[in-house]
């Protein structure tokens, strides 16, 4: 009889490897070699022939634990995809408030649970629709903004408390949150009920995404007072959705991706805390946002060192006491950036692959990206067709039936390990070097994600990071011609005879007012911005008369770039 | 007499997406050419008196955010404007074809897409160039 797997000692097992490699990983390798001599990651961990129960060995038993149990390695949840599948939340947005509407309801229709709102770059940036600057993008990537009247449109028909709606902006989050606000109530809605996400993650923007208008500190110190509203006005709001999305899209490795992502949160929760806060009182609704990669086990290894790092934050450094305070959830995208214009329906297999290990991974809510993203904003097909690809995962693999199942996967919990002790090492060197906000403005984060985006494109030109249709089995011009997403020549006339409309008939002499009010928030740094701003919106102010009134007092940003 | 071949990139509009006009940035930079980098969220007037002021061989205009068929013709009238005949102006970025063809008849020499190999951007610059001949 041998020995059971259990009753092996970390020194036997290692030995049975070492006896292993000498005789049949030898005969083998002497007949045939294996295709490279290291293999690494997506994210360049090296990676082991095999792993075995030696690796882990020494990992802490309840590092490991059980779903829904400090530190949440396994899940956020004891019960996961068992009693709820992840919200299905395709991100939608072009044209006016009404084109984005149908298109919400389309994918309702369709079996969506949650909603996500893309915003053109205008509204993204802080300008009204009939500024110069906004010339040719109103509508075009996403939804105009400019007034609560466009808000009312975007959110027609849809119930507030009943499905939850996600905004995906930055450096104007704050209006757009007090437009929410304000709809709500006009509705009569019971804030305390309404659901929702709203991104306002300005850190990372000035380190990946670049849409920012306010310097650091001003614009941190809306984030802040965002939070601090919301936990006390909206108990089931999540006031900001700390992104590393966007961080690896802008080129950065996964370990980066999640380590950069985590010293940003440390700046909100030290900013929230310092205005007397409890941290158990908004932690809770802090929410996160990562892509899924194309490397399968390292994105699942990814997401479980993350819950396990955050919760070691939260109860460690801040002190949280509640178990909802050190619980991490999170939204997931899959990988734009991984999809190709050249035999544009591979993406399909692509964002699969990516999707499923997002749901390995433990994701609360996911977008799975359109086959078209290539070319253009994804079209209703593009999108019912990526929809049906959650759907096809959550009803037909089974894979929802069992929480976590690859905890206990030597090779991811290995990688677990790995990924948590790099990310804690990268975050100790952050914090060596002066602070996130400092490394900021050094352009440090900015240099590893360049550098490691060059280092991508140097290994997608060599072959050693294949990428099909591109650098591996390439064919020329045998694409069906794609339709792509048109854009609506009259959007912009559309939206700006609204926004017009709007300053024709409010009452001007209350806008100007209330924007003089905003401004003597915005320099007392004790007051909320939150109160004036709704005020602001519901008598009729743009969104650009609430932006460039405080770049006066504020000034705007502008990076040094580093490459 | 310097024949280092001189770029201006730049990012034009509201635009945030910097990661490929980086990586082209430190492709043409390791190449040898003198490449000047304009940053977000630039206008095309200033990245016209720019490239002019900088007497640029290359002007690389980036652009994900779709508003090529806006932004192009107003570069091209502001070039004209300055009596610039011979600077070459190529684009970057995610542009549908129908707009690349368009692109091209307006007088971009050059549309790179997305998934172009650095080294193909380099020869491609250089033969421009080349083919431009001295000025």
């Amino acid at each position: 009889m041998s020995k059971t797997i259990s009753h092996m000692s970390p020194e036997e097992i290692a030995a049975s490897v070492s006896a292993w490699e000498k005789t049949e990983v030898a005969a083998f390798l002497a007949r045939t070699p294996e295709r490279k001599e290291q293999f690494f990651t997506l994210g360049d961990f090296p990676v082991k022939r095999t792993y075995t129960a030696a690796d882990i060995a020494d990992t802490p038993a309840e590092d490991i634990g059980l779903p829904g149990q400090y530190p949440f390695t396994r899940g956020p949840y004891p019960t996961m995809y068992r009693g709820r599948n992840w919200t299905m939340r395709q991100i939608a947005g072009f044209g006016t408030g009404e084109d984005t509407n149908k298109r919400f309801k389309y994918l309702i229709a369709q079996g969506q649970t949650g909603i996500s709102t893309d915003f053109d770059m205008p509204t993204l940036m802080g300008y009204d629709s009939d500024h110069p600057m906004s010339e040719g993008e109103v509508g075009r990537e996403g939804v105009a903004i400019d007034t609560l009247a466009d808000m009312r449109e975007l959110l027609e028909g849809i119930d507030l408390e009943e499905i939850s709606v996600s905004l995906t902006i930055n450096p104007t989050a704050w209006i757009l949150l007090a437009m929410y606000i304000a709809l709500a109530e006009e509705r009569g809605n019971d804030l305390n009920r309404i659901s929702g996400t709203v991104q306002a993650d300005i850190l990372k923007e000035y380190m990946a995404q670049k849409e920012y208008i306010y310097p650091i500190a001003p614009s941190v110190r809306i984030v802040r007072d965002m939070i601090a509203y919301s936990a006390k006005t909206m108990k089931r709001y999540n006031p900001i959705n700390i992104s590393g999305y966007h961080i690896s899209e802008a080129g950065s490795s996964p370990l980066h991706e999640a380590a950069f992502t985590l010293a940003n949160l440390i700046v909100y929760v030290d900013e929230v805390q310092k205005t007397g806060v409890d941290v158990d009182d908004f932690a809770p609704r802090l929410a996160f946002f990562f892509v899924c990669q194309a490397d399968f086990f390292e994105e699942i290894a990814k997401f479980r060192a993350l819950r396990r790092c955050y919760a070691k934050i939260m109860k460690d450094r801040f002190g949280a006491k509640k178990p909802e305070s050190m619980r991490l959830r999170f939204h997931c995208q899959t990988a734009a950036a991984s999809l190709t214009k050249p035999q544009y329906m591979v993406n399909v297999m692509r964002t699969t692959a990516q999707a499923l290990a997002a749901v390995l991974g433990g994701a609360q809510s996911l977008h799975t990206n359109g086959y078209d993203e290539a070319f253009a904003i994804p079209t209703e097909h593009a999108m019912q067709l990526a929809l049906r690809t959650q759907q096809v995962i959550a009803d037909e693999t089974n894979v929802t039936q069992v929480v976590d199942p690859l905890g206990g996967s030597y090779y991811v919990e290995s990688l677990t390990n790995d990924y948590e002790r790099k990310i804690f090492e990268i975050l100790d060197e952050v914090e060596e070097r002066g602070g996130t906000i400092k490394l900021i403005e050094e352009g440090w984060f900015q240099k590893h994600i360049a550098d490691f985006a060059y280092e991508t494109a140097l290994r997608k030109q060599s072959g050693e990071k294949p990428v099909i249709g591109v650098n591996r089995y390439v064919m020329e011009n045998t694409d069906a011609k794609i339709e792509v997403h048109p854009y609506d020549q009259t959007t912009a006339d559309r939206q700006i005879a609204r926004t017009r409309s709007v300053r024709e008939t409010r009452d001007e002499a209350r806008v100007q007012a209330l924007l003089d009010d905003l401004v003597a928030a915005a320099r007392d740094d004790s007051t909320n911005i939150m109160p004036v701003t709704i005020d602001l919106v519901k008598s009729g102010a743009t969104m650009g008369d609430i932006v460039e009134k405080l770049k006066v007092i504020w000034g705007v940003y502008r990076e040094t770039p580093v490459f | 007499m310097s024949t280092q071949i001189r770029v201006l990139l730049a990012k034009v509009g509201l635009d945030g997406h910097d990661r490929g006009v980086k990586v082209v940035a430190r492709t043409l930079r390791d190449a040898g050419m003198d490449v000047v980098y304009s940053g977000l969220h630039r206008t095309p007037e200033e990245v016209v008196t720019a490239a002019v002021q900088e007497d640029v061989d290359i002007l690389g205009v980036s652009l994900l955010s779709g508003v090529q068929m806006t932004v192009f013709p107003k570069i091209f009238a502001l070039l004209r404007q300055h009596k610039v005949e011979d600077m070459i102006v190529v684009a970057g970025g995610v542009m549908p074809d129908e707009d690349v063809e368009e692109l091209k008849r307006m007088g971009v020499a050059e549309v790179l897409l997305q998934d172009t190999p650095p080294q193909y951007i380099i020869e491609t610059l250089t033969a421009l160039v080349a083919a431009r001949g001295p000025r």
